[in-house]
């Protein structure tokens, strides 16, 4: 044997390289041909594995464009895990930095919007409270409260209207996006993840409430923050999304 | 803001938000979760990669440039520039990668 693992991953991720030596099939002949056709499917199936990830980009970038890209993505940040789910998490930093798309500055967010809505797709289940159970409880005590929020929920900032480049690209009949700055909840209020935009001081609010503050000392924090923080908005939109999972403690 | 002015925010945004769940008719009881029937890239299904069959025989090649630009919607969308001097988007640079040797 004159071919090690190191030899083989470098050579998969290389297709300038030369096939390694030593490789035979069952019957003890050479088998660089193989070599190739795996060579090839390893880079197809990573190709494929990132157009399904992230549609938007694609579309954003065009199917051409998105296949060099993702020949790029897939040789400089290979998976880290069999679980294809996981694949593509350094898209944003990526994008960021690759020089055919480092100019087009609201792409890494986009990519990070796409990943959250898989991370929530993927996350587990939690049975929301109730209206009843909120409506039921004293505003005092909820004030004291901490929230506690489904897995599902992911929160993703932007300085770039994310949300409507997003939609415009996703579904039909979508406005054309104009320049602002968008926060986006991702969360499942059914089946599967639904990204909304978050009312001013929303990404503040629920950041307190991600990282443990009360309901109260949440409000503090997001009026704070943003002079036009709308807490019945943002409440409407924690409510609406089902992200409410226990309140108390 | 004070302890009083929370607690009554508190409760008229609770009421806001009740009365606006309420007006949403509830639909979602009668869904269940269908398996395998989503078609890659269709956006309804948004579990991302990891179920695709991969070994296809598509070839991957490799590209010296951004060949197709206008396929993007990248060119149709008009944003300003960022405050920072970020520039304009709209045009993409050609790959100068990958390039056959």
């Amino acid at each position: 044997m004159t071919v090690d693992q190191t030899m083989f991953r470098e050579a998969i991720l290389d297709p300038e390289a030369a096939r390694p030596d030593g490789l035979s099939d069952g019957k003890g002949r050479p088998a660089g041909r193989r070599f190739d056709v795996y060579r090839n499917n390893v880079s197809v199936s990573l190709t494929e594995a990132l157009e399904v990830g992230f549609p938007v980009i694609r579309k954003l970038v065009g199917q051409e464009n998105f296949r060099l890209l993702a020949s790029a993505y897939l040789r400089r940040h290979p998976p880290h895990s069999p679980l294809m789910m996981h694949f593509g998490a350094d898209m944003p930093a990526f994008l960021a930095t690759f020089e055919p798309t480092r100019q087009t500055g609201y792409l890494p967010d986009v990519a990070r919007l796409e990943l959250a809505i898989r991370e929530s797709y993927h996350a587990a289940d939690a049975d929301p409270t109730s209206p009843a159970e909120l409506e039921a409880l004293p505003p005092e005590a909820l004030v004291g409260s901490r929230v506690q929020l489904a897995p599902s929920v992911r929160l993703v900032r932007s300085p770039w209207p994310i949300l409507s480049i997003w939609r415009f690209n996703a579904e039909e009949a979508a406005k054309s996006p104009e320049m602002a700055a968008e926060d986006v909840l991702v969360a499942r209020p059914d089946l599967d993840p639904v990204p909304e935009l978050l009312p001013p001081g929303g990404a503040e609010f629920v950041n307190a409430v991600l990282t443990g503050a009360t309901f109260g000392d949440a409000m503090d924090m997001a009026s704070g923050a943003s002079r036009n923080f709308d807490l019945p908005a943002v409440l409407t939109v924690l409510v609406k999304m089902k992200t409410m999972i226990e309140i108390g403690g | 803001m004070s302890k009083t002015t929370k607690t009554l925010a508190a409760a008229g945004a609770v009421a806001t938000a009740l009365a606006a769940s309420l007006a949403v008719p509830a639909q979602a009881q009668t869904k269940e979760k269908c398996y395998g029937v989503s078609l890659a890239g269709e956006n309804d299904c948004a579990a991302g990669p990891g179920t695709t069959c991969s070994g296809t025989s598509t070839v991957d090649y490799q590209g010296n440039a951004w060949t197709l630009v206008d396929t993007g919607t990248c060119a149709e969308i008009e944003l300003p520039a960022m405050a920072d001097g970020t520039p304009r988007m709209g045009s993409l640079e050609p790959l100068e990668r990958d390039l056959p040797s």
